[in-house]
């Protein structure tokens, strides 16, 4: 069965919450439904018919032809299927997401994959500040599933993430990490300034190294361990190339020991 | 007792008779396959009978690196117990004394079901703080600290409770020489069989038990009906030419897996003839009324 289409007619003229069209809430939905949905973030009214013209098709493989970076919340809640999106999406994409695949072709903006438990976020561009992270007032970030950016991400990806994987095939900006709970990111590119930043437990991986690390991390050597073997095989399907650099002995630091210490970040060896 | 005779070898019309017991299954592996066999094989010493071990535990098959989870050379048990319980425990102490002290080792879960036992749950202790679960996809592992770099185990492994334990082949022969020659062709063929193990030494029992004994408190004793030495004294099952009989015990995770490895073993030692190897072959029972498993020998050979 063909995808589900919405192709955008014109750029919009406000932000749009997109979170009503995902598989689990389209199922079942007639032409004429769908186009009433209200996406407004304003008090102007904006309904799904205003913005984009509908194909109808399975409502598991959901489809946006064209982006914007006023597409908000798209993939939000999303548990099962498909969705993906030409172009370019707004902030909190794939906000607590439970399962299912999205797909963005271009960039996402800030808390992207925010409070995520489970499924594959994919972000061919680059993502925006607070990957994964938590909207203020919460206390856990990213809880499950799997997220890879093959562009850069933002600072403080990862924040208050307490299980999943993030992988950034690019650069990360600063305080990749900070206050992990635990999980697992892996940042391809150079990660800028004090990653794992007050990170109780976790695992950071930094290939390239990082622009600065807080001397509250201590070194334990250097280190060929299973671990890291056993994450590029987890790796492998969703980035073979991050996957083939984690196999070899990396120097590891212990902290952050300003809190509990748990917490650990691979770097180059000669770091 | 009626008798057909395959290549010159008499073939009891009897069956062997055997017991659903709780199974799991581990990966083991390590720096080389030396080291892993090590490990494997000391986690199933004194493992050959749960009338006196707790468990039935052996080495099913030798892993190559692609198939274990880390990509080194490996090695797959299988552990067997009368109750999830001691399986449990069993599991534990021989995960914690024998593996987790063995240089390089890492321990997996070898059986994929959803009853689960614990292992890394339960080894996690040892790290005193220091132990770090890794949650990859739908596989939790803990990674301990140890003296050479890190012990890594799969949190839980699963539980079978639908194996089964005790299939046995009886080998009758003319001499200690030839008995043994036929039951180690018997041993190969079954080494090959998947999911099935013989726990005893090198596959074989010499000392086949029965049930009781004249004195109390004793719940298993030598099987005098089988003793070449008693012959002509009580009830002696053993015809004149026989003077030596050894046993191959076979625990299998599915009874169709006990039923493939007696039915290999029967081939190699029915192979093999009656002048370097078995005169006779028969299986041990409890006139089927203890086990539901009966694996008839004339079937198996059909």
């Amino acid at each position: 069965m063909s995808p589900f289409v919405f192709t955008l007619r014109d750029a919009p003229a406000q932000r749009l919450d997109l979170s009503p069209l995902t598989p689990d809430r389209l199922v079942g939905q007639s032409e004429s439904k769908v186009a009433a949905i209200q996406l407004q973030t304003t008090r102007e009214r904006v309904l799904v018919g205003d913005v984009f013209k509908i194909r109808m098709g399975d409502a598991a493989q959901i489809r946006f032809s064209g982006g914007s970076e006023r597409f908000d919340r798209i993939g939000a809640g999303m548990s099962q299927g498909e969705v993906s999106v030409d172009g370019d999406v707004g902030i909190q994409a794939g906000r607590l997401m439970q399962g299912g695949r999205l797909a963005i072709a271009g960039n996402a903006g800030p808390w992207a994959a925010s409070g995520m438990t489970d499924g594959c976020l994919t972000i061919s561009g680059d993502a925006g500040d607070r990957l994964g992270g938590p909207l203020a007032g919460e206390t856990l970030g990213m809880r499950g599933g799997v997220v890879i950016v093959r562009g850069n991400a933002g600072a403080r990806a990862g924040d208050r993430m307490r299980r999943g994987m993030i992988i950034v095939e690019g650069k990360a900006d600063s305080h990749t990490g900070s206050r992990m709970i635990a999980g697992t990111i892996v940042v391809r590119g150079r990660a800028g300034r004090l990653p794992g930043y007050l990170m109780s437990r976790g695992t950071i991986v930094t290939v390239e190294g990082s622009d600065g690390l807080s001397p509250t991390f201590v070194d334990s050597g250097v280190h060929d361990l299973l671990a890291t073997a056993l994450m590029a095989r987890y790796i492998q399907t969703y980035s073979p190339g991050v996957a083939a650099m984690l196999r070899r002995p990396w120097r590891r630091l212990l902290g952050d020991m300003a809190v509990i210490g748990k917490g650990e970040i691979f770097c180059p060896v000669a770091n | 007792m009626s008798q057909l005779t395959v290549n010159g070898i008499r073939v009891d019309d009897t069956f062997a008779e055997a017991f659903e017991m709780r199974a799991t299954a581990l990966t083991i592996t390590a720096h080389n396959a030396a080291w892993a066999r090590q490990a494997a094989a000391t986690m199933t010493g004194f493992a050959t009978s749960v009338i006196g071990c707790g468990c039935e535990a052996g080495v099913d098959r030798v892993l190559n690196p692609d198939e274990t989870p880390d990509g080194r050379p490996g090695v797959r048990v299988l552990l067997f117990a009368v109750s999830t319980t001691e399986l449990q425990k069993q599991l534990q102490a021989r995960v914690g004394q024998c593996v987790l002290t063995s240089p390089g080792s890492a321990c997996y879960a070898g059986l994929e079901a959803d009853e689960r036992l614990k292992l890394g749950n339960a080894l996690r202790f040892f790290g005193d703080g220091w132990q770090i679960s890794k949650r990859f996809g739908d596989r939790r592992y803990w990674r301990i600290p140890v003296m050479d770099g890190e012990f890594i185990c799969d949190a839980t492994t699963g539980l079978s409770r639908t194996a089964v334990g005790g299939g046995n082949i009886i080998v009758m022969g003319a001499t200690p020489e030839t008995t043994l020659a036929a039951t180690e062709r018997a041993v190969e063929a079954i080494a090959t069989v998947p999911n099935a193990i013989m726990p005893f030494p090198g596959g074989i029992a010499r000392s086949g038990s029965k049930v009781g004994s004249k004195y109390r408190g004793v719940i298993a004793s030598t099987n005098d009906a089988y003793c070449p030495t008693l012959k002509g004294a009580g009830n002696s099952a053993l015809d004149p030419d026989i003077t030596s009989v050894l046993e191959i015990v076979i625990d299998g995770l599915t009874s169709d897996a006990v039923a493939a490895a007696m039915r290999a073993g029967l081939r190699a030692i029915l192979a093999l003839g009656p002048d370097r190897g078995a005169l006779r072959i028969g299986a041990g029972n409890y006139g089927g009324k203890l086990g539901p498993h009966h694996y008839r020998l004339k079937d198996l050979l059909s």
